[in-house]
């Protein structure tokens, strides 16, 4: 039951054709913009209902707290930028005005992970998901693909409370439908399996599948899972993921620390402890280059996640739930 | 009136007070049970700010109950109400008591001030759904946005005549996202919106000028476009003048938002504190309640 690959596009297109769809459905969503309103699609709606598009410009601190005031003036208020400005820049903001207000606020963070190539490493946010994650009444989203962000960007505006949608620059392979289920909150399963677990979100989604593939032709049958709400988590599928495979392989285009794979983390160390290993950017910084060539660079592709399953069930069947030997001990590198 | 043994005294009152226009000489009774209540809710804290709290009860006066922000006491839900945000979230004490004399809350409930499980938390807080507190604030620098995000609402997408007020600090001006929200207040052309700068020049590490200084504030508030009027804080008539080109400047729809600078003495009214910084972030011991309520009781 491998999906089928249709192509392929930037998960903001998904968020700019998203908002639109809101936009006609809903006259309270408003949208503002932070100067690159072309490269985080927010023009899309600009261009459609100018009326409901503010530029604050180059102010995220402010438009981040502008949107909580038209949010409790009973506005859907949604703020794009860049990851590194919309999530950490004004994180303070983003935790008092936002959250603890429980102020109905959507965030767009694009130009997520190293894949927005050659802007380097000031651009490429890889932090953010550690950060929402810990803010209460926050919900964080990664969609996989163009579909999925789509409806993720509708989801996320129809619901109530601070929500935040991490999307990337570069086309990513389209393997979701409109037909292909999405509930906030609820993980969904891509592939069958009981040797190792693959959960993943984001463009890591379709390499897990491929490393999926790889696995199965040796006989290895690969549980791959799209958390693509990373907070509020998905306990009971990860659970059972992990408790019927095993051992578990996380997948993310982010630091392998207090992201997806610190979330899965969490869950397996309270509900099922099994040999866990860690695809991610390991503890550095991005920099310039090719998208495809930095995700090889960084170890972001089906062969990080297909050694990994094998090293995460050597550890299974080795017993003793995988404990490492002192000498073996593995780090975040 | 109340009779000095009530004002006096460290216990609450049940003294309210309406919203209307008045004669200056008609503030100077309620700025000043505003700061006796100021006094008795943080001799039971045991903790909180004294000094800018009292220093800024003859806005609060003025702004409350003035007939300036149209508000129903009874129903602080109503959707027609005019809107405070107070950027200075450490002030609160100020704004609990102003709340608690215009009858929004029962003046007792601010004996709970920053105790565990109270609606009056030490910085104000929007889950604890206090009528009359609009938002979160205290992180500096933030109240200000959410209130011009609130005037962009009123007059650019529902297109009413609501009226917003921000209160900030004079320190709070080193906060860079002020400006931000400053310059947005006028590129929006929000003569809906009024900013209140509580100047008294102190803050808790001295006086503001040694710390950072950020005069010129008129020139600063004006080259950011907006109407900007320095009052005496402390006269009623002169904050009136203030509170009426606000009025002017949205009724003649201007397009210019209003900046009152209103200059205080930090502590005032009580002799021991004004003007004093050290007064920032202490509440009063019982002794000097004591000595604060007796001054305070002197006056009308």
């Amino acid at each position: 039951m491998t999906p089928t690959l249709l192509g392929s596009k930037p998960t903001r297109f998904g968020f700019g054709d998203g908002l639109v769809d809101l936009g006609e459905r809903h006259s309270n969503v408003v949208v503002l913009g932070g100067d690159i309103t072309g490269s985080v699609m927010t023009s899309l709606f600009r261009d459609k209902f100018p009326d409901r598009f503010f530029s604050i410009g180059i102010a995220e601190q402010n438009a981040t707290t502008i949107a909580a005031g038209l949010a409790l003036s009973g506005k859907i208020p949604f703020f794009a930028s860049y990851g590194a400005f919309c999530a950490l820049r004004n994180a303070d903001q983003l935790r008092i005005s936002v959250a603890y207000n429980e102020a109905n606020v959507k965030i767009g963070g694009g130009h997520a992970g190293i894949s927005v190539g050659p802007d380097g490493a000031t651009h490429q946010v890889l932090e953010e998901v550690a950060f929402l994650r810990t803010l209460p009444h926050m919900t964080m989203i990664v969609p996989a693909d163009y579909e999925e962000a789509r409806k993720a960007t509708i989801a996320m505006g129809e619901m109530v409370g601070p929500a935040y949608i991490r999307f990337g620059r570069s086309p990513v392979p389209m393997f979701t439908t409109a037909d292909t289920p999405f509930i906030l909150g609820k993980a969904n399963q891509i592939t069958d399996g009981n040797d190792v677990a693959i959960i993943a979100n984001g463009a890591m989604l379709w390499e897990s599948v491929l490393a999926a593939e790889e696995l199965g032709k040796k006989g290895i049958k690969a549980r791959v899972i799209n958390v693509h709400t990373v907070k509020p988590f998905d306990f009971e599928t990860v659970t059972n993921a992990a408790r019927e495979c095993g051992c578990v392989v996380t997948a993310e285009e982010h630091q392998v620390h207090g992201g997806l794979g610190g979330a899965v983390a969490e869950c397996c160390g309270k509900n099922a402890p099994v040999p866990i290993e860690f695809v991610g950017v390991k503890d550095s910084f991005g920099g310039s280059g090719e998208p495809e060539e930095l995700m090889v660079k960084f170890g972001l592709t089906w062969r990080e996640i297909y050694a990994s399953a094998l090293v995460a069930m050597e550890r299974k069947e080795k017993g003793s739930t995988g404990i490492r030997a002192i000498k073996d001990v593995a780090t975040y590198a | 009136m109340m009779d000095v043994e009530t004002k006096r005294s460290l216990d609450f009152n049940t003294t309210t007070f309406t919203n209307e226009r008045r004669a200056p000489e008609d503030f100077p009774p309620i700025a000043n049970e505003i700061r006796r209540d100021i006094v008795r809710a943080l001799v039971r804290a045991g903790s909180g700010h004294s000094g800018g709290p009292l220093g800024s009860a003859d806005i609060f006066a003025v702004l409350y109950f003035g007939g300036y922000m149209r508000y129903r006491s009874d129903d602080m839900g109503w959707s027609g109400r005019d809107r405070f945000v107070l950027s200075a979230g450490h002030m609160v004490p100020v704004q609990y008591a102003t709340m608690a004399n215009a009858g929004m809350y029962p003046k007792s409930e601010l004996a709970t001030l920053r105790k565990y499980g109270t609606r009056l938390q030490g910085h104000p807080g929007r889950d604890m759904h206090l009528p009359g507190i609009e938002t979160s604030s205290g992180s500096l620098g933030q109240g200000i946005s959410i209130a011009i995000g609130m005037a962009m609402s009123d007059a650019l997408l529902d297109k009413n005549d609501h009226r917003v007020f921000s209160l900030t600090g004079d320190g709070e001006l080193q906060e860079g996202s002020v400006w931000e929200a400053a310059m947005a207040a006028s590129h929006f052309k929000l003569d809906n919106f009024c900013w209140i700068i509580d100047n008294n020049d102190c803050q808790i590490d001295g006086r503001v000028p040694d710390v950072m200084n950020v005069y010129p504030i008129k020139d600063k508030c004006e080259a950011f476009g907006f109407d900007t009027i320095v009052v005496d804080g402390h006269d009623h008539a002169d904050l009136q003048r203030g509170f009426d080109l606000f009025l002017a400047n949205q009724a003649n729809k201007t397009g210019r938002p209003t900046c009152i600078i209103a200059r205080t003495y930090m502590g005032h009214g009580v002799s021991f504190m004004n003007d004093k910084f050290e007064w920032h972030g202490k509440p009063p011991t019982h002794d000097q309640a004591v000595a604060a309520l007796e001054e305070l009781s002197a006056h009308p």
